[in-house]
């Protein structure tokens, strides 16, 4: 929107999660021209059904993301439940098992920092409702590398703590409604 | 900013470089998102204004390595972690092993030695541990001490025994350990046919022909070049129709030995050499 072309969408959500995200994903159409990158905290000993979930519901192709998954465009990534999903590079995802952040694995914080290297100002990214800090600290580092940070308005989000600690760490993030974020993301064309 | 990051990766390059030059410790191929996380934090937390300052300490002393290695290997793991996977050896690959009159079993990367011990236990209740010879190899001294000595956190066994009973374990966990202060120590029997060594995925080689091969999030720190040496390492290290167990969420589909192996359980990542 500003002249800079965009490389990559990264969502983080906790508590609420499963809501927000059904007003943001299935929307986007088929020609979406990013990945997607999403980081919920779920329970670190069952599977996963978030990929499950979406897939269907979206026109984009939702999987869980693999250790090397190669990143392609149009593709939504859930992080896998008790893994830190990392950025390599422009084409890999990065898996890790290394301890939890703020008690969290995945860790929202850390997909958002290595994406941050990763992508700098060509990245876009999204914390929406939860109920701790997480994201926080990922989203100042989005913004310190020049990318651009959104945050789900506090007011209207299912728990307010972790969009308010994320505008708390990073104030020059755009605060918008689920639906002006949902609309800003149909906005975006390759 | 950009000049910034390019400088720290550069930083980083020259300390993995300074690393295995001085002490042929290798991590020059592995993941760069990993590793720079993992540098960062050993930066701040042992209080380097840069990575090159680490850098210029570690050259010079050689005290400082084991520090190194404790950011740069990931020791993070449970006794029978992902219960369903040793639930899928017992089920589906023991019934293979159990036709071979001796066994070979190499736990790569057994860091503090959590999945070693899961699996001797394993292998004592289907009645495989006598004939079996088991090799745990990891880079890290520490790790390696650790795994040797047998002793855990007491805290960590209420989890260790969760996950053992649902891996469907035959007794109670409590038979394998005794408790001491806040330690469990786990009886020393259990490293009778147990080999320690030190063992590099990176640059050493070949060293037995084994059965079953079980390498979980231990490759997630390789880039990809390295994985393919690796599981290069593991096909040639393997029988005919050896066992290889991956963590949970790693996949030989990105391989270029992708051919050399086939899905035994698919859902729990193991996989068995193709020898038709």
């Amino acid at each position: 929107m500003t002249g800079v072309s965009r490389g990559a969408v990264i969502i983080g959500a906790s508590a609420g999660a499963l809501e927000a995200l059904s007003v943001l994903l299935p929307p986007l159409p088929a020609t979406f021209p990013l990945p997607i990158f999403v980081v919920v905290h779920v329970p670190s000993d069952q599977p996963s059904v978030l990929a499950d979930i979406f897939d269907p519901k979206c026109k984009l192709h939702a999987i869980e993301a693999e250790d090397k998954e190669p990143i392609v465009p149009g593709v939504i990534y859930f992080a896998p439940p008790d893994y830190h999903m990392l950025l390599e590079d422009k084409q890999t995802i990065a898996l890790s098992n290394e301890e939890a952040v703020l008690f969290s694995r995945p860790s929202i914080d850390v997909t958002l920092e290595s994406a941050a290297d990763v992508w700098g100002e060509q990245l876009i990214g999204i914390i929406l409702t939860g109920a701790n800090q997480d994201g926080a600290r990922g989203l100042q580092a989005i913004s310190a590398a020049g990318g651009m940070a959104i945050v789900q308005s506090p007011v209207g989000a299912y728990a307010s703590a972790m969009p308010e600690a994320a505008i708390a760490a990073c104030p020059q993030a755009q605060v918008m409604s689920l639906n002006d974020i949902s609309t800003y993301l149909s906005s975006i064309s390759g | 900013m950009e000049t910034f990051e390019k400088i720290e990766d550069i930083e980083i390059r020259l300390l993995l470089e300074a690393l295995y030059h001085r002490y042929h410790y290798d991590f020059r191929h592995y993941a760069m998102a990993s590793i720079r996380r993992r540098l960062r934090q050993a930066k701040d937390n042992l209080g380097f204004a840069t990575i090159s300052a680490m850098q210029e300490r570690v050259l010079h002393d050689p005290d400082m390595l084991p520090q190194m290695l404790r950011y740069l290997t990931v020791q993070v793991s449970e006794m029978f972690r992902d219960p369903s996977y040793f639930q899928a050896i017992r089920q589906a690959v023991i019934p293979h092993l159990r036709t071979y009159p001796s066994l070979k079993v190499w736990v790569a990367g057994c860091s503090t030695g959590e999945e070693l011990y899961s699996l001797v236990i394993l292998f004592r209740e289907e009645g495989l541990e006598e004939r079996t010879l088991f090799y745990a190899t990891d880079i890290n001294p520490e790790a390696l001490h650790q795994a040797e000595t047998g002793i855990y956190d007491a805290e960590r066994v209420r989890q260790f025994s969760e996950n053992y009973r649902q891996a469907g374990g035959k007794t109670s966990l409590s038979d394998y350990y005794h408790s001491q202060y806040n330690r469990c120590i786990l009886d020393k029997s259990l490293r009778r046919n147990v080999v320690f060594s030190d063992h590099s995925l990176v640059t050493d080689q070949v060293f037995g022909e084994m059965h079953l091969i079980s390498c979980r999030n231990v490759m997630i720190y390789f880039d990809r070049n390295l994985q393919d040496r690796a599981v290069g390492l593991f096909k040639e290290s393997l029988s005919r129709q050896g066992f290889l167990g991956l963590g949970s969420k790693e996949n030989l589909r990105f391989s270029t030995h992708a051919h050399a192996f086939r899905d035994f359980v698919r859902t729990e990542k193991i996989y068995q050499r193709n020898d038709s």
